[in-house]
């Protein structure tokens, strides 16, 4: 895909969470939207995967640890045909086959997560076992800034370092904002690029809108290896790409009546695509 | 009825031995066997298959959680992941990891809690846990073993390699005399008929097996004649086979290094009380935290004696004879 493909591929990404989340009458919309940028690179084009064979040993591998956000993750897999797109009008509802954190169960989906803190370990022990076995693909991760309060996080990031794990690429989600507020108000974790070298990892700070230089900074990631594992900050908007939505400024999980859903869509409707039926 | 040949002598091999040898078995017939532990290799005796291993065998460092972790993604790859640290670590230090990452995402990880309960002994109460099987009990399609032999234990290494979902073994590191004969075949959810008499049954698991068949054996010689069962696995429980003891004897003790809370215990009354209700009495810890101590002066404290099981059943059945 060029980059005006990956584009249109990130707004039809965000229209299908606006349908899937207004379906459901709320949900984790502010944090599915600030990746959807990074989805429509990895879907898009960096990411080898089969939809026919969601389990193909040769596949990359893609933890998203913030598994609040998996309504982006099931909006990215039903446009590349992992599941029919109906599927994703029954998210999160009562005997669902989409659950709204990151569920294993899902085509596509690589690790249950949602209990914040556990996939980058679990990211890490895909990295850790396809390096024992010989195996060259790539292990993405996606961690939330909130989520790098967890101490767990930080096990995992030592460990990575330890094991020289330099095919496993960690996105940090950088919107500035968890549950109770702004990251500086709720718990100050300082220059995470920074910390993540210290810990000896590479690590890059990007704007996590701009899909050209997401890309790249993965090709030359997943290119130029040296050993060590590596962590993009991924300087985002929460609720990006929708107005209305970035202006709530507690927008982690809102309800989304009607009258929103049509005012999300009258904005991504600019640039057309493909979108669940609303 | 089972061939046993305890004679509550030292055994053949300790528990580390066999550890380290299957271990080794294990990564010789299947190479996508992996042991992981959080720094307590030392511990465990099984430095030496870390520098002989490298492709089998890895240290987190003390990171319990991550430990958790990395296990259910090297599973993802097709590995079959063997970890280990002391119990309290392994279980209750992370339970959520263990609950979701390994439990909820079905995937196929052992997990080896060592000392468990009084074998935790000088390292006292934040070492001791008597939590560790009513915790795992809770995990839906886990399994429960507390092992009583270590015949037991390497079979049951060998025999949950490819099972789904959390396997959890709660074993010492030394001292567990030999109870089964070299021929026993353990299964998962069947349990073992130690000793038969119509008086009573001991449902014992763990270090208490050996107890318990030296409280029978004391019994016998005051004319009582007891059963003494093993479960094996505490879950699967055994149910037909508890449910057939208290037909049979219309009097149950269980015994078991743990809390009578939610372990052995409770999985027994639970049982008997739905499915065929007779008195049923537990030895096991009453709601107390650990303490440092030698074994001898635990079981003291947290009445896990042979004596105790002695007057138990005695007044057990002097009860069960009034009714």
């Amino acid at each position: 895909m060029n980059n005006k493909e990956i584009a249109l591929f990130a707004n039809d990404i965000r229209r299908n969470v606006v349908c899937a989340i207004g379906k459901k009458g709320g949900g984790h919309i502010g944090g599915s939207l600030s990746i959807c940028d990074l989805l429509a690179v990895l879907y898009g084009e960096i990411m080898k995967y089969d939809p026919e064979n969601p389990d193909w040993e040769e596949r990359d591998y893609l933890v998203c640890s913030k598994g609040h956000a998996a309504p982006a993750i099931y909006s990215a897999l039903a446009l590349k045909g992992f599941f029919p797109m109906e599927w994703l009008e029954e998210l999160n509802r009562p005997g669902t086959r989409l659950p709204g954190h990151s569920d294993r169960k899902v085509p596509g989906i690589d690790a249950t997560t949602g209990s914040l803190g556990q996939g980058l370990s679990i990211a890490c022990g895909i990295a850790h076992g396809l390096k024992v076995q010989g195996r060259g693909q790539s292990v993405f991760c996606i961690t939330g800034d909130g989520e790098n309060d967890e101490g767990q996080i930080w096990e995992a990031a030592a460990y990575a370092a330890n094991y020289n794990l330099d095919n496993l690429i960690m996105f940090l989600d950088w919107n500035k904002k968890q549950i109770d507020g702004r990251n500086e108000d709720v718990m100050r974790l300082g220059d995470l690029a920074m910390k993540y070298r210290s810990f000896g990892w590479n690590s890059h700070r990007v704007n996590g809108h701009d899909v050209e230089e997401i890309r790249q900074t993965i090709y030359t990631a997943v290119r130029d290896k040296n050993g060590k594992p590596t962590m993009i900050l991924l300087d985002t908007v929460k609720g990006a790409g929708i107005s209305c939505i970035e202006q709530i400024e507690n927008n982690h999980c809102i309800g989304l009546p009607e009258k929103l859903v049509k005012e999300c869509l009258g904005e991504l409707s600019l640039v057309q695509g493909i979108c669940l039926k609303n | 009825m089972e061939h046993i040949i305890y004679t509550g002598d030292k055994p053949v091999k300790e528990i580390f031995e066999v550890f380290s040898e299957t271990l080794e078995e294990l990564f010789h017939e299947d190479s996508s066997v992996v042991y992981i532990d959080a720094d307590l290799m030392a511990s465990m005796r099984t430095k030496d298959l870390w520098e002989k291993y490298p492709k089998n065998v890895f240290n987190t460092g003390i990171q319990e959680a991550n430990m958790v972790g990395v296990a259910g993604g090297m599973n993802l790859t097709g590995l079959k992941p063997y970890i280990h640290s002391f119990a309290p670590f392994a279980v209750r230090r992370c339970f959520d990891q263990i609950y979701v990452t390994v439990g909820y995402a079905h995937k196929s990880v052992r997990i080896i809690g060592s000392e468990p309960g009084i074998c935790a002994t000088d390292n006292g109460g934040t070492h001791m846990t008597f939590e560790d099987m009513a915790l795992m009990r809770t995990i839906p399609e886990a399994c429960v073993i507390d092992i009583s032999d270590a015949g037991m234990f390497r079979q049951l290494l060998k025999k949950t390699k490819d099972r789904r979902g959390v396997t959890y073994f709660r074993t010492p590191r030394r001292g567990l005399p030999d109870i089964y004969a070299p021929e026993t075949v353990f299964e998962i959810g069947k349990g073992k008929i130690l000793r038969e008499g119509h008086d009573a049954a001991v449902i014992a698991s763990g270090i208490m097996v050996s107890s318990a068949l030296q409280a029978a054996e004391l019994l016998h010689e005051e004319g009582i004649e007891v059963s003494v069962i093993d479960p094996v696995t505490v879950k699967p429980l055994d149910y037909d086979l508890i449910e057939m003891f208290a037909r049979k004897t219309k009097a149950i003790v269980t015994v078991e290094n743990h809390s009578i809370t939610g372990g052995l215990g409770s999985a027994v009354a639970e049982t008997v009380s739905e499915r065929y209700p007779v008195p049923v009495e537990r030895i096991g810890v009453y709601d107390r935290f650990g303490q440092v101590g030698n074994e001898a002066f635990l079981r003291e404290q947290y009445l896990l004696t042979t004596e105790e099981i002695v007057n138990r059943v005695k007044n057990l059945v002097k009860r069960k004879n009034e009714i």
